[in-house]
């Protein structure tokens, strides 16, 4: 960084602009460069209108397109034990905690709704990104353990809109546990004959794919998505070659038989609606899947 | 002779001059070196206690990956009798890096599985240095489901640095066969039991060690992430794995105070190297007591027990 960015400006131009303007106006497309205006991008869910590409979607907002209104309950998630390790890099990491609430509003990576879709009871999570790369430490263990098992007792179908980096490496073995603590859970909501179905959103990698997120009875991919176990650094310096083109991506999974399909994200409230009414054997809805405008 | 470990140097040292003293006693150019070796003995004896009842965390990893530490195949030939290793996973391939077969422990007929490391140049490029692909989970998860199907317990032994990182492994599924393994553990109707003999890494491990016991060896590390990856990652410096392994909280005794193991079978002085046939029998028995414990549940209370004991973890710390 040089002087020339270094530069404060006069404090009362930031004060007149910071209520009105939020960071980013224009997001440029990471595919094709394009900039976008923000409003038209959240109209549209986040999908850059022109080339498709799917960006980030705040956790809320998937909430609010899945469920029939935008309304939904919000499932009270258990507390943890904070920093069990009392762990420390070059941060502590209940410093980063503290640092990535205040920076999100939210406690953790994980958020349970239940509402209706098409009217149909459903219960719904959503990993969010955001939140310490949707890492899987014991508060989002927790919390998937707690959506399924919200759906299995009001018997509904269970949907996870999932996107994380994996294991929350700060919270160690108790972040590893979170695996086969999630699969029991995911067992019991099989037992009791409820469908889940999971939607991979960008990215999924590491500890959260090689447990709850691939264990979904239908896998359902946004365009584009990154999603594997081992992330693609960590394979490059294994191999020490290039990857292929697409590796590690949605489309690429679907043609290696581990995904359903690949839906566009406009289309994934109408699919998941159609799959559990047809698995939790309702009728059809009247006009299936309209989404939500949201403003 | 032993290779020693870096920490073990001062042993090393004390038992380079008792060599050399035996070798003039046989010479027969030194008169009265009995006393000396006898005293330096005692002194080696003592350092390698001191070096081992404080061993730091990143002394045990090295302690645990040791190559001359015994492995799934020596715990076989020790405690398995009539050992029949079944090979492939009927879809892809056949993984070395995880063996499984059928045998007898204490008389009784079990399925055993486990990642094999490989003790030579030879034998770790076979076993792939016993890091598993999916086709290795995938084996295990049929060797699981006969091993449901004809009523016997499956014992694991653990023992990797992880699931590899290949094209190939995510090409076919890496995540889910992972996932599948887990699934499978968790769900069998039979007992289980796994024992962490040397490093037990990651998500390539507890696909083999959600089970209704777990236990570790006493200086084997089970761990989220390697130290090296967890300093790459969280310290931008793979030099720094040494805090990394003691920041994660990956040994034995770490782990039971965390209640994530039920037991730790203990190690000869120096470690499970310098006296395998003792280890290997020690955790013979933790395995005949744990299934002698676990055999008169049912299907459903095998299944009930394991799914309390998973979703307790870290609920009361």
């Amino acid at each position: 960084m040089n002087w020339l960015t270094n530069v404060v400006r006069p404090k009362i131009k930031s004060l007149l602009t910071k209520k009105e303007v939020p960071e980013n106006l224009w997001i440029k497309c990471p595919e094709t460069g394009e900039m976008v205006f923000h409003r038209d991008l959240e109209a549209n869910q986040f999908v850059v209108p022109s080339s498709g590409y799917h960006m980030r979607m705040p956790a809320k907002m998937r909430l609010d397109t899945l469920f029939d209104g935008g309304k939904w309950e919000a499932i009270a998630l258990p507390t943890v034990t904070p920093d069990p390790l009392r762990f420390r890099d070059e941060r502590r990491y209940s410093d980063r905690i503290r640092d990535a609430r205040a920076k999100t509003g939210k406690e953790d990576a994980v958020q349970v709704g239940h509402g209706t879709l098409d009217g149909l009871a459903v219960t719904a999570a959503v990993q969010d990104f955001e939140f310490m790369g949707g890492s899987l430490g014991m508060a989002a263990g927790e919390a998937i353990v707690t959506g399924l098992t919200t759906a299995r007792e009001r018997g509904t179908p269970f949907v996870l809109f999932v996107a994380s980096g994996g294991a929350r490496m700060q919270e160690g073995i108790l972040s590893l546990m979170q695996m086969p603590r999630t699969t029991v859970a995911v067992q019991a909501l099989r037992r009791a004959g409820l469908p889940y179905f999971v939607v991979l959103t960008n990215p999924t990698t590491g500890g959260v794919t090689a447990s709850y997120a691939m264990l979904g009875d239908v896998h359902i991919a946004e365009p584009g998505a990154l999603i594997g176990f081992a992330g693609p650094r960590v394979i490059e310096q294994t191999i020490r070659e290039k990857l292929p083109e697409g590796f590690q991506r949605s489309e690429y999974l679907y043609d290696h038989g581990m995904v359903d399909m690949v839906v566009h994200r406009h289309q994934i409230r109408a699919t998941l609606s159609r799959l559990a009414h047809l698995f939790m054997k309702k009728p059809a809805p009247e006009k299936p899947g309209t989404a939500l405008a949201v403003a | 002779m032993h290779s020693y470990l870096e920490f073990e140097k001062p042993v090393a040292d004390l038992e380079g001059q008792i060599q050399e003293l035996r070798a003039l006693a046989e010479k027969g150019e030194a008169v009265d070196v009995k006393d000396e070796i006898e005293k330096l003995e005692a002194k080696s004896a003592l350092a390698l206690t001191d070096l081992y009842l404080k061993l730091t965390p990143w002394q045990k990893t090295q302690v645990a990956r040791h190559p001359d530490r015994p492995h799934f195949v020596d715990y076989v030939a020790a405690l398995v009798e009539d050992f029949t290793p079944l090979a492939g996973d009927r879809t892809f391939g056949e993984d070395a890096a995880i063996v499984g077969g059928f045998g007898r422990i204490a008389g009784q007929p079990v399925a055993v599985i486990g990642h094999e490391k490989g003790s030579d140049t030879a034998s770790r490029l076979t076993h792939n240095f016993g890091m598993a692909k999916p086709e290795g989970y995938r084996k295990a998860v049929r060797i699981m489901e006969l091993a449901e199907r004809f009523g016997l317990p499956v014992v694991s032994l653990v023992d990797t640095a992880g699931a590899y990182p290949g094209i190939g492994a995510e090409e076919r599924g890496q995540a889910e066969a992972i996932a599948r393994s887990t699934d499978a553990c968790l769900g069998l109707g039979v007992p289980n039991v796994a024992v962490i003999i040397g490093e037990g890494g990651s998500g390539g491990a507890i696909a083999i060690a959600a089970a209704n016991r777990v236990y570790m060896l006493e200086h084997a590390i089970y761990s989220v992430i390697s130290p090296e990856g967890a300093a790459s990652i969280l310290w931008r410096d793979s030099a720094r794995a040494q805090d990394a392994a003691t920041g994660m909280k990956i040994t034995a005794q770490d782990l039971l105070k965390f209640k994530v193991i039920d037991g730790i079978v203990p190690e000869p002085v120096g470690g499970a190297h310098r006296a395998p046939e003792k280890v290997m029998a020690a955790t013979g028995e933790v395995i005949v007591r744990a299934l002698g414990e676990l055999a008169p549940l049912s299907a459903d209370e095998l299944r009930n027990a394991r799914f309390d004991k998973f979703l307790a973890i870290g609920r009361n710390l």
